[in-house]
């Protein structure tokens, strides 16, 4: 039996996983999406909320990632909480990245012109409804780009979770690949799923960059 | 009994790094007038009409725009968000970069005050915001972004936005300023065009031609003080002060 073949009987398991990856990241990236969105409108409000942000967002990107999965998978365990891998897996990833996304979109909202709030604030809007339809709309066509990498970025953490034995794919290659010695195809196969995941997630971007570019965003 | 006016403006005074740039300004705006504001660059015209609306915060003095006042509540208190923007929403403003939202069409800048504001359904602030770039000349630009107008064309949406508030007074802060000379004549038509549908307008401009045809009163400004104010015709032909029959020689 070839390599090709042992890869391709086991091809239920890399199913599997490919699912469980892409169900990750989907999850994972939503709960980043809200947690980065309410993170950054929460440092325009209010000393004590700004400084509870502030600290969470320094402290995530000062964590290595791994750190912070053990951190929730075995250490919330002594406070009385136990997460399955999944879940523990999930929220690791949610809350890692939704600093990164705070960041990004801080970042653009420092450059956005003064004038765009003003408006809203003379039109009578109250600071949510602002933030909402005015504000976050804008900074996200703005920052396209950065949030786009920072999709790429939380698609390979997902691999971390192998780690803390969530059946993801890089844990499916890993099966393979000791159960069967067969590492460089194992993962050769992997790497070519990881890359159709990155393509999907950059064709769904371009139709947001199409909207921007409609508006006048991309070529400002 | 005396009607209530649209804005009254009482000992408004406020300073930028110890520099005062308003000095004790007094005006009263009535229903439907237009009050065009004069002055120098760093005269404090367009600190005054941002006071009127709380985007400056001034340092002392009294806003009530028709009757209720601005930026402090009854306990004598600061305004919370809540309470600034709903007396906010009883105004509107225009500004010199337009300040439209680029990710909104045409119409749903114009839609989007009254809905999200003002809680408007939305089939009828469609209709209203149809009704009003029709009344500016923009009712076949409605589904463009603005990104795509020119810089008359954006004003005039910027114009539509604003009366979709059904304001009490629009705020104009050198609505013309930023246009080439070409753009302008589109812009001050539809609101001399305002003027006479009884809109109250405050307008900080340089168009002297603008201010001689449609004000009610003309309010000079120099180093944060109201130096003159009358009528136009007074103010342009026969004026009080030295100051203002220099700034009218060296502005023809």
């Amino acid at each position: 039996m070839s390599e090709w073949e042992i890869i391709w009987q086991s091809r239920d398991l890399f199913i599997k996983g490919l699912g469980n990856t892409a169900l990750l990241f989907v999850l994972s990236f939503s709960g980043a999406f809200v947690i980065g969105c309410m993170t950054n409108y929460f440092l325009e409000r209010g000393l004590i909320l700004r400084q509870v942000c502030r600290l969470y967002m320094s402290v995530m990107r000062m964590v290595p990632f791994l750190v912070l999965v053990y951190l929730i998978y075995y250490g919330l365990p002594q406070y009385g909480i136990r997460l399955d891998a999944w879940t523990a897996g999930a929220i690791s990833l949610a809350v890692y990245h939704g600093a990164y996304f705070a960041e990004i979109l801080r970042g653009s909202r420092l450059t956005l012109p003064t004038g765009q709030i003003e408006s809203a604030k003379a039109h009578g809007f109250r600071p949510w409804p602002m933030y909402r339809h005015v504000i976050l709309p804008q900074l996200l066509y703005r920052s396209r780009p950065l949030i786009g990498n920072q999709m790429i970025y939380a698609l390979k953490d997902t691999s971390f979770l192998s780690i803390i034995t969530v059946q993801e794919l890089t844990a499916a290659a890993n099966t393979v690949q000791s159960s069967y010695f067969i590492p460089t195809k194992a993962f050769v196969i992997t790497i070519a799923f990881y890359i159709v995941l990155s393509v999907i997630m950059d064709l769904c971007l371009r139709r947001v960059g199409a909207r921007g570019e409609q508006r006048g965003f991309e070529h400002a | 009994m005396h009607e209530q006016a649209a804005v009254q403006i009482t000992g408004l005074s406020k300073s930028f790094g110890g520099i005062e740039v308003l000095r004790g300004v007094n005006l009263t705006v009535r229903k439907g007038e237009v009050v065009s504001v004069l002055g120098s660059s760093g005269s404090g015209k367009s600190t005054m009409l941002r006071c009127i609306n709380w985007l400056e915060v001034p340092d002392q003095g009294r806003i009530e725009i028709a009757g209720q006042r601005i930026g402090v509540n009854d306990a004598g208190k600061a305004m919370g968000h809540r309470e600034l923007a709903a007396i906010r929403a009883r105004t509107a403003m225009v500004f010199q970069g337009f300040n439209l939202w680029p990710h909104l069409t045409v119409l749903q800048n114009v839609m989007e005050a009254p809905i999200r504001v003002k809680g408007v359904n939305r089939a009828v602030a469609l209709e209203a915001a149809n009704a009003l770039l029709a009344k500016v000349g923009l009712a076949d630009k409605a589904h463009v972004y603005p990104f795509t107008l020119s810089g008359g064309q954006k004003q005039r949406v910027a114009i539509a936005r604003a009366l979709a508030m059904n304001p009490e007074v629009i705020l104009f802060d050198e609505p013309t300023s930023a246009l080439d000379p070409e753009r302008v004549g589109e812009v001050l038509q539809v609101m001399k065009n305002l003027s006479a549908e009884g809109y109250t307008m405050i307008v900080v401009t340089h168009e002297m031609e603008f201010a001689r045809a449609v004000s009610d009163q003309v309010v000079f400004l120099e180093k944060g003080e109201i130096i003159e104010q009358s009528a136009p015709e007074k103010f342009f032909n026969n004026p009080e002060t030295e100051r203002v029959r220099k700034f009218l020689e060296l502005s023809h």
